[in-house]
């Protein structure tokens, strides 16, 4: 449910920036999503696939996810650590005191399109 | 072969709805009118709390209520029909959460120009809800009794962006296992500067200090 109120976000921002760029038609999406920002990215993509038809910008577009590692923050020995691994224990020194430092992010990270004709080289 | 062209974004998804909701915040503001956004799970108990508190406000403010929900209009008209006051229902076509445009197409419809406080039910939701700013002046949760004390735990993000952590349903407390103590620290852990109060909209205990809370927001 959540992963679908989402999708309308990327879809609308996509939109944007693809009317901004003079872009009508967008072959792929790339999302940079935290690897503890609770998104389903099975279930993101799904939702991505039946929304995208719903557009011709966004049509033929392909979702691609790029995720970024979660890292925690410990107060009282100031350790970094992987947030997957240990949750909110500080390994190092067993506190409770931590915080995330990133892992949350929701991002689009770029558009992509192909460009057919290929004058350059 | 096929040359690509690559549009950089690197835009949060959320940007374009915190950009609406503080504009929101502003055009109500300079109307003189504060809006409150209620979330809490499923039947914790937002619409009896909120209309106990509308009852001990409701000769000071003028007070209007919007309610969403997926499906029927039952909420709005039960607030209205305890209350005396106008209600609203938004039905926001199934989705999980209400965000700052449907929010703001829903004032304009209910039309706030002769209000000074607008309570917004959100869905009964402790996940969606968090993520998307309504809004909203404040942002109040309810968290029940029969819930327990451990859902600050699973839930953090709700308990973060929360002005104000209302523990309801203390009437029930003798049946549960609710340590109040360690709900409390649990929330302050995640958000040190939430205020809590426990209320029971049963028994009316903690509804003045509630009361109280919303007078001095204003
Ligand atoms: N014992 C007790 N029951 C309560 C209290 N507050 C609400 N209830 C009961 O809890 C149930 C749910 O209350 P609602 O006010 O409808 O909860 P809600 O959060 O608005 O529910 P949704 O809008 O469906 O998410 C009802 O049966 C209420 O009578 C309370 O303080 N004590
Ligand atoms: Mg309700
Ligand atoms: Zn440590």
């Amino acid at each position: 449910m959540h992963e679908l109120g989402v999708t309308f976000y990327v879809v609308k921002d996509v939109k944007k920036v693809a009317k901004e760029n003079k872009v009508d038609k967008i072959d792929f999406v790339t999302l940079e999503i935290g690897e503890v920002s609770g998104v389903i990215h099975d279930q993101l993509i799904d939702c991505w696939n039946w929304a995208r038809k719903k557009e011709t910008v966004t049509e033929s577009a392909e979702l691609n996810i790029e995720t970024l590692e979660a890292i925690t923050f410990c107060e009282d020995c100031q350790a970094e650590y992987r947030t997957v691994d240990y949750g909110k224990i500080c390994p190092y020194c067993k506190s409770e005191n931590t915080y995330l430092l990133r892992g949350n992010e929701f991002n689009i990270k770029e558009i992509g399109v192909y460009d057919e004709d290929d004058e350059e080289s | 072969m096929k040359k690509v062209k690559i549009i950089e974004v690197h835009e949060n998804v959320f940007n374009s709805n915190n950009v609406a909701a503080e504009e929101l915040r502003h055009e109500l503001k300079d109307k003189g009118v504060y809006m409150l956004n209620v979330m809490s799970s499923p039947g914790s108990g937002k619409t009896t709390a909120l209309s106990k508190l509308i009852n001990i406000l409701k000769d000071e403010y003028r007070i209007g209520v919007m309610d969403v929900d997926i499906e029927t209009s039952l909420d709005a008209q039960k607030v209205a029909d305890l209350t005396g006051v106008r209600a609203l229902q938004i039905h926001n076509g199934g989705l999980c959460h209400i965000d700052a445009e449907m929010t703001s197409k829903a004032i304009e419809e209910f039309g706030v120009d002769d209000l000074d406080i607008v309570f917004l039910e959100n869905i009964g939701n402790l996940v969606c809800p968090a993520e998307f700013d309504t809004g909203a002046h404040r942002n109040m949760m309810i968290l029940s009794v029969p819930e327990g004390d451990d859902k600050p735990l699973k839930y953090p993000l709700m308990f973060s962006v929360c002005d104000l952590v209302i523990i309801s349903k203390i009437d029930t407390m003798e049946f549960f296992d609710f340590d109040m103590d360690k709900a409390k620290s649990n929330i302050l852990r995640l958000n040190p500067k939430a205020s809590i109060i426990p209320v029971s909209a049963k028994t009316g205990e903690g509804m003045e200090e509630l009361a109280k809370w919303i007078r001095a927001q204003l």
